[in-house]
């Protein structure tokens, strides 16, 4: 990682030396409040918690009464939880090799990363590179493109209820399948429903992505691409060779944002699942809540898949920090 | 053993069998024949229940928080009634926290632990001893030395604990079984099936009516459960059903596998795409007569039809599979209310629990209540239907009755059951059985171990 | 003649999927507005005999769409400012002063919003089960289950994105400024809320619009840190209402649509702001 404080803070030392002192002590004081309470939030809720989890993860826990720092032993009655203790690497291990929904899980969470990327990412650029483009009605295209995102998902997942309904909805009613004898379980089919999940999921990402992506592009300078123009080139390579590169910036956000939010799936699969396991749509962010929010609580196990979450996230957490930052340097 | 530290509905002995029986009868519309094992003292006896509450009221006084599950319009209804006359009762103010059924449910160990209310609503069996175990729940013995002459002693032990101490006071069960139109039944002439194969005739031949032999949804997750259940009474008996839900019988059993071999079997009649069906969707099936049995929860399917409808509703216990334990056995779960240890006015709560464990209350609550039945011995509501009456008979000539599959066992285990079903429901070949069993044995290891 | 095929092609395409977008929202809308006796009946897809708003009006009172409206005011309007606030005092001082941590901080900040909430759920809970606040600011005494403790998470949380797009915004503006006030005395405070701060205004509208939806439609602290359902903002309330009117899929849909109105009205009112800031501090970003 680029934590270059050496490059970031680079003006030269009398400058420096000046700007020092024209900070009074109140300024001093100010400045130190700006960072320190938003930082210490910061901290308090968002890292502690996350590095607990990490913690948490080597326990066996309801969550009930006091965590032990011993090991596990037998418990006083089989099935009845005992009070919290240290249960090693234990989970991982039933994780991998026992617990049916984590391959599922991490499988969904690729599938639904590899449809952000290759679907939902290119078509919201698609829709962003043609409203840019100047098309007539670009505004009219782009309010309505946008709307899934302003929805939440769990309303989003109510809408398509009505749609995917088995013997209601539009789509069996259209296509008549929506008899007894020949219906198409879309949401209920554990063959079906992660493809019928993610087509909502794409409803919505396509309109974010849109929307950074007009953001980028609105920031690119027109005259780059007159100047493509008179070279002779074509729409086409214009957007590529000159368009495209100029956006590395944006593509990274995008890139960021499209596998975070495939991690973080979690809303639409809660709410069409009412909540209750759904054979089909296991993905790790809900298999965590229902261990760790669930009638009871496996807090151990829980922490011990979302670490694995943690793990995955931190890839791509790390190249979006490594290229931004480095970026920094360069400019300076 | 553990039979010992898990007494009554966890580990029925005979003894404790021939005891449900004997008190179930005592609730049953059939009064003299069983009921002298216990006080029958029937409506007189509940009086002095109710006025035992609100004598004790005195002491109490304030307000008190109730959470409450029943989400649904009439069932919330019908708590409002309950808690209004307990408050006449007792001049405990209630305020009702109302969550919808599956978040509470799912929150539940978070709210216990959180800012539960003083009182909220619960299930019988050992779904309260787990949560009882953790010390989340007080005991409410007292309460239940002034109610305890209203209940039997099977409905009793329900409401312990592991530790053999009280934690709930019941207040109606009710009936799975099998759900038809009258009207179905009469136009096609079709015969109440007695055993399996004459179940699976009727199926047969009401699919070729053009009806969904069985209306059947498990979106929601726990009533596939339900089959397995009734499947596995009939099959392997009580007992077994019971071991299995302890884990003391493996889940690779060969009893298990004939469970779903039987499942299979009915599977072609069961209606279609379950696993995306909300139950109350399929009720709607039956209602609308598209589907000629529905076999669920009387709380469910009763409650979900239209009251000009519930004239032509009509049901029958689970056919017999195996003779040797006939129709003895059904799931009738029983709910309930509970003290969470955290909530804050003791006294107060006790009042109105006091209160609802007469037959009084429970006749209160009944009046809008038309699909359960009362659990105080001897209580027949004056407001019971067809179906009620039908119903109490019913739960009354069972030898035993099992609470549901997630209450009977460890949450984790119902929940991890729940999963595997829906895949059987997918595919309910035999090696995916296999691998279910497999898979269910594994779980049930680290879940019980 | 090929541009004017290639346009037509690309109106062709936008307007398939305009429609492919709007008509999920048309079809929950025109389900709202018919009576569910009669899609009972018909099914959903069928003509309309009769069209009516009482599903609106019914949800509106059964569902309580008011009083759950109001917890999401209450939650997201504070959030959103305070987090406003915050972010803004963070990105001044890393893009003014030379402070020696600065990357660091920023990486802490941005790395932050990225973890998924999943992973800090469960200390979070325990760690609001064990904070207590004054009643004044919550009802249960605890962060646990109340509004103050959704309004922390929800700040916590969003204050990386937030710090990220305004510092890089801030380093957009030239240092010049406010080196001309501060040779007029200016103070640190004066210099950030008087000179920067306005001269961000396109920034912040932009993330006001993506904060307040964000928060507005948060639904996993809602439903893992609110025990009581009175107190639920009106997203994961939604989750209520279906529990309760789950045989009504058309008073659903119409407390649905009711809900999703205030941020729509949010994107109407700010949308001409909302490309430009978000351009400003993305690109550089």
């Amino acid at each position: 990682m680029v934590v270059d404080t050496e490059v970031q803070a680079p003006p030269p030392v009398p400058r420096r030396r000046r700007r020092r002192r024209q900070l009074t002590r109140r300024d001093k004081i100010v400045a130190t409040l700006f960072v320190g309470i938003p930082l210490l939030l910061d901290l308090a809720f968002v890292w502690f918690p996350a590095l607990a989890s990490v913690f948490l993860s080597f326990t066996k826990w309801t969550g009930v009464g006091s965590l032990h720092l011993k090991a596990c032993g037998k418990p006083p009655l089989p099935g009845l939880p005992q009070p919290g203790c240290m249960y090693g690497v234990q989970n991982y291990n039933i994780a991998f090799t026992n617990y049916p929904d984590f391959w599922p899980a991490v499988r969904h969470n690729l599938i639904w990363l590899i449809v952000f990327m290759v679907i939902a990412a290119p078509l919201g650029m698609l829709f962003a590179v043609l409203i840019d483009r100047g098309l007539r009605g670009g505004r009219v295209y782009q309010s309505v493109l946008f709307l899934p995102v302003m929805l939440s998902l769990a309303l989003i997942g109510i809408i398509w209820e009505l749609i995917y309904s088995n013997n209601y909805g539009l789509i069996n009613t259209i296509i008549g399948h929506n008899k007894n004898n020949n219906l198409i379980d879309w949401l209920g089919d554990p063959s079906l429903n992660l493809w019928a999940i993610l087509v909502e999921a794409v409803w919505r990402q396509s309109g974010y992505v849109m929307v950074l992506y007009l953001a980028g592009l609105k920031a690119v300078d027109p005259a780059l691409r007159e100047a493509a123009k008179i070279d002779g080139a074509n729409e086409w390579q214009t957007f590529w060779r000159v368009t495209f590169p100029t956006l590395k910036p944006i593509n990274i956000v995008i890139l960021v944002v499209t596998v975070i939010e495939s991690l973080r799936a979690f809303d639409l699969v809660y709410i069409t699942g009412k909540g209750n396991p759904v054979k089909g749509l296991e993905l790790l962010s809900v298999e965590v809540t229902q261990n760790i929010v669930g009638e009871t609580q496996r807090i151990g196990f829980g922490s011990t898949l979302g670490v694995v979450l943690l793990v995955i996230s931190l890839v791509p957490i790390t190249i979006f920090l490594v290229q931004t930052f480095r970026r920094d340097e360069e400019e300076r | 053993m553990v039979d010992q530290s898990v007494p009554g509905v966890a580990s029925p002995s005979r003894r404790t069998i021939l005891k449900s029986l004997a008190g179930l009868a005592g609730i049953a519309a059939v009064p003299g024949a069983l009921a002298a094992c216990s006080s029958s003292g029937g409506n007189s006896s509940n009086t002095s229940g109710a006025a035992g509450g609100s004598s004790s009221a005195g002491a109490a006084s304030g307000t008190i928080s109730f959470g409450s599950n029943y989400s649904d319009p009439q069932p919330k209804d019908a708590f409002a009634a309950l808690t209004q006359s307990a408050t006449a009762s007792t001049k405990v103010k209630v305020n009702i926290n109302t969550v919808d059924h599956n978040t509470f449910q799912n929150n539940i160990s978070a709210y216990l632990q959180g800012t539960p209310d003083d009182l909220a609503t619960w299930f019988a069996g050992y779904r309260l001893q787990f949560f009882a175990a953790q010390g989340l729940l007080d005991p409410i013995d007292d309460v239940w030395d002034k109610i305890g002459g209203n209940f039997n002693d099977a409905t009793k032990s329900l409401s312990k604990g592991a530790d053999g101490k009280y934690y709930l006071v019941p207040i109606y069960n009710y009936p799975w079984v099998v759900f038809y139109n009258k009207s179905t039944f009469s136009k096609n002439g079709y015969d109440i099936p007695q055993n399996w194969d004459q179940f699976i005739a009727l199926a047969k031949q009401m699919q070729k009516d053009g009806l969904v032999p069985l209306a059947f949804a498990e979106k929601d997750g726990w009533p596939a459960l339900g089959t397995f259940d009734i499947i596995n009474l009939r099959v392997n008996g009580y007992d077994y059903h019971i071991k299995l839900m302890q884990h003391k019988i493996p889940w690779t059993d060969k009893g298990v596998t004939d469970v779903f071999d039987h499942w299979r079997e009915v599977m072609p009649y069961l209606q279609n795409g379950a696993n995306g069906r909300l139950w109350q969707d399929a009720a709607k099936t039956l209602e609308n007569k598209q589907a000629g049995m529905m076999f669920q929860g009387s709380n469910q399917v009763a409650a979900n039809y239209a009251a000009s409808n519930l004239a032509d509703l009509d049901f029958f216990p689970y056919p017999e599979i195996n003779s040797a334990y006939g129709q003895d056995y059904m799931d009738a779960p029983t709910d309930g209310f509970m003290m969470p240890k955290k909530g804050k006015n003791k006294d107060a709560a006790k009042a109105i629990l006091e209160y609802i464990g007469t037959g009084d209350a429970e006749s209160t609550f009944l009046k809008t209540d038309h699909w359960d039945v009362g659990v105080a011995q001897g209580l027949v509501a004056p407001s019971y239907n067809a179906i009620q009456k039908k119903s109490t008979e019913a739960i009354s000539q069972c030898k035993s009755v099992s609470q549901f599959m997630d209450r009977d066992t460890v949450p984790d285990m119902a929940t991890a059951m729940i999963k595997l079903i829906q895949g059987f429901i997918d595919d309910p070949s035999a090696s995916s059985v296999q691998s279910l069993q497999k898979s269910a044995e594994k779980q049930a290891k680290t879940i019980f171990g | 003649m090929k541009v004017r095929t290639g346009r037509i092609a690309a109106h062709v395409f936008m307007l398939a999927m305009v429609l492919l977008w709007i008509v999920p929202v048309l079809f929950a809308l025109y389900v709202a507005l018919r009576p569910e006796k009669e899609t009972n009946r018909l099914g959903y897809v069928s003509v309309a005999h009769k069209l009516t708003f009482s599903n609106f009006s019914d949800a509106w009172h059964q569902g309580r769409i008011w009083h759950f409206f109001m917890n999401s005011v209450w939650i997201t309007l504070p959030a959103v400012v305070v987090t406003l606030f915050l972010a803004s005092c963070v990105a001044y001082v890393v893009s003014r002063l030379s402070f020696k941590f600065n990357v660091a901080l920023l990486i802490v900040f941005t790395a932050g919003n990225l973890l998924p909430q999943q992973v800090l759920i469960t200390p979070l809970y325990r760690l609001y089960l064990a904070i207590h606040v004054p009643h004044f600011l919550s009802d249960s005494g605890l962060l646990y289950d109340s509004r103050l403790g959704l309004i922390v998470i929800n700040v916590s949380f969003q204050l990386g994105f937030s710090v990220f797009v305004l510092s890089n915004y801030m380093k957009t503006i030239p240092r010049d400024i406010d080196e001309a006030a501060l040779v007029d005395g200016a103070s640190l405070w004066t210099r950030y809320w008087r000179i920067v701060l306005p001269l961000c205004r396109p920034a912040m509208a932009a993330l006001a619009t993506l904060l307040t939806t964000w928060i507005y439609n948060d639904f996993f602290w809602a439903i893992t840190l609110i025990s009581h359902g009175d107190k639920r903002p009106i997203t994961s309330a939604l989750a209520n209402l279906q529990g309760q009117f789950v045989t009504n899929q058309n008073m659903i849909s119409a407390a649905a649509l009711m809900a999703a109105i205030p941020t729509l009205v949010v994107y109407v009112l700010l949308q001409k702001q909302f490309i430009a800031g978000l351009s400003l501090g993305a690109s550089k970003g």
